[in-house]
């Protein structure tokens, strides 16, 4: 029943599509059908080219993501146990965080050129700051209680964080990580938007510029597609790491 | 040789004393209980010995091996319960003895469950089961049983003492409940007044110690005085 529910929006939204191309409601160069993005699907498929703009998004996201979570657990870490820390590095990266993120390209593209690394740094600011924001709340918000049990065992210092604070952590590191992912995904479309040969962003901006809108929504689609997967594989891992935790749902 | 030794100790609050120039010893082997209004003071005394709390004044030490059990589990709860007690080992000895803690506590066939699992009656058999692990001399007991019901806390009061029989431990444990401190201590002390200090002091005759059979009504009397209870029906005149 609430699968059924949750299926009557997209449905009728994909009928009206079907409608308004077959009726001529919108002109063709404006809004592609669906049998015509389908087309483009499979006419990008045969030639190769579906698989190269797809293998060079996912790359790009997964490099980029994966920079951010190493960083973010590093200086997470170090900001969360530290008061010294926290002191030293907290102000400059909340100063850091409050300029919107796309601010940055135009410097990115100054000092890295239009190549790689460019894109992935866009991508790995813009993935870090979820990941470190709640892994230092997570650190700061572990249970004093628990705290207190290791210091009875005696239990401190390095120990005290392996094995106590790090892993009480982890339910905030991947929420952390999983938000992380679809700010990556969001960085990605911008730094591919700007200058790219390939990939999904790229798609879109060549769909724009030979006014093929079944090529531009063959993008958006992929895009639905995969940020939705990611963010799934994303609940998997937390389902499977974090089974212990006593909450209500 | 005493096994605890609290010299005029002082912990203040924001200024606040909660006690001051506290004295009392625990001899080795001795049971000592110590009853007392909530906020008197009690669980701050056990958490001077610990280290959890730095005195205002005054020592509180403790000779030898502690282990602590706090009114709550507390257990880790991304560990099951055999992980849990293994937590507090610390080298293969301890580890080893692991399985055995369990059998005592009567927890082998829980031991791969999780805390979220568990009763509220198990679950702190495994924080004393991850107490006992270490083989502790001293044992400080933070009202352990106090968030059970009725039955459960004869049963662990049950265990608790043959632990403490078996361990030769020396044990101070704090509770509100004037037949428990009757039935595991050799000692009781009464703290009250504000700042806290020690009100009473009672000794459980030798013939009654650990049996729910035997008859403490004057002792009983004595300490709920001292708590400021009456033990009597209120009369009303009508």
């Amino acid at each position: 029943m609430r699968i059924a529910l949750a299926w009557i929006v997209p449905v009728a939204l994909l009928l009206l599509w079907i409608a308004a191309g077959t009726f001529h409601w919108v002109q063709s160069y404006q809004l592609a059908t669906p049998q015509g993005v389908f087309e483009e699907l499979v006419s990008l498929g045969s030639r190769g080219l579906l698989a190269k703009h797809i293998l060079a998004s996912v790359d790009r996201v997964f490099t980029g993501f994966g920079v951010a979570l190493a960083l973010a657990i590093l200086v997470g870490t170090i900001v969360g146990l530290s008061r010294t820390g926290e002191r030293l590095l907290d102000p400059t990266l909340q100063a850091i965080r409050a300029v919107p993120s796309l601010a940055w390209v135009p410097l990115l593209l100054l000092w890295m050129g239009i190549g790689e690394s460019a894109k992935i740094t866009l991508i790995a600011i813009g993935a870090f700051f979820p990941i470190y924001v709640n892994l230092v709340a997570g650190i700061h918000g572990v249970d004093r209680k628990l705290v207190e049990v290791a210091h009875t065992l005696g239990v401190r210092g390095i120990a005290l964080a392996a094995r106590v604070i790090l892993p009480a952590t982890l339910p905030s590191l991947l929420v952390g990580a999983r938000i992380g992912l679809t700010q990556a995904w969001l960085f990605l479309v911008a730094a591919e938007l700007l200058a790219a040969t390939r990939g999904l962003g790229f798609m879109l901006t060549e769909g724009q510029q030979i006014s093929r809108p079944d090529e531009i929504l063959s993008a958006i689609l992929l895009l639905a597609v995969f940020g939705k997967l990611s963010e799934m594989g994303m609940r998997v891992i937390e389902a499977r790491l974090t089974g212990w935790t006593d909450s209500f749902r | 040789m005493n096994a605890i030794n609290i010299e005029r100790l002082t912990k203040a609050f924001d200024g606040k004393p909660v006690f001051v120039d506290l004295d009392l010893v625990v001899a080795q082997g001795e049971t000592v209980a110590v009853l007392g209004p909530s906020g008197c003071g009690k669980s701050t005394l056990l958490r001077c010995i610990a280290g959890l709390e730095r005195p205002t004044g005054g020592t509180a030490r403790a000779e030898g091996d502690v282990g602590y059990v706090f009114q709550e589990p507390r257990l880790l709860p991304w560990l099951n319960v055999e992980k849990n007690v293994r937590f507090a080992a610390r080298d293969d000895v301890e580890r080893a003895r692991v399985g055995g803690v369990l059998g005592l506590t009567g927890l082998h066939d829980a031991a791969r469950l999780l805390p979220k699992q568990l009763s509220g009656g198990m679950a702190q058999r495994t924080a004393l089961a991850r107490t006992l692990v270490r083989n502790p001399s001293i044992l400080l007991l933070d009202e352990p049983l106090a968030a059970l019901d009725a039955l459960r806390r004869m049963d662990l009061q049950a265990a608790l003492a043959s632990i403490i029989a078996t361990l030769y431990a020396t044990a101070l444990l704090v509770t509100h409940d004037v037949d428990e401190a009757l039935y595991l201590a050799d000692r009781i002390v009464v703290l009250g007044g504000s700042p806290s200090r020690i009100e009473t002091e009672l000794v459980v005759p030798l013939n009654a110690r650990r049996r729910r059979d035997a008859d403490l009504t004057p002792e009983r009397t004595t300490l709920l005085r001292a708590l400021g209870v009456e033990d009597h029906l209120p009369s009303f005149s009508i």
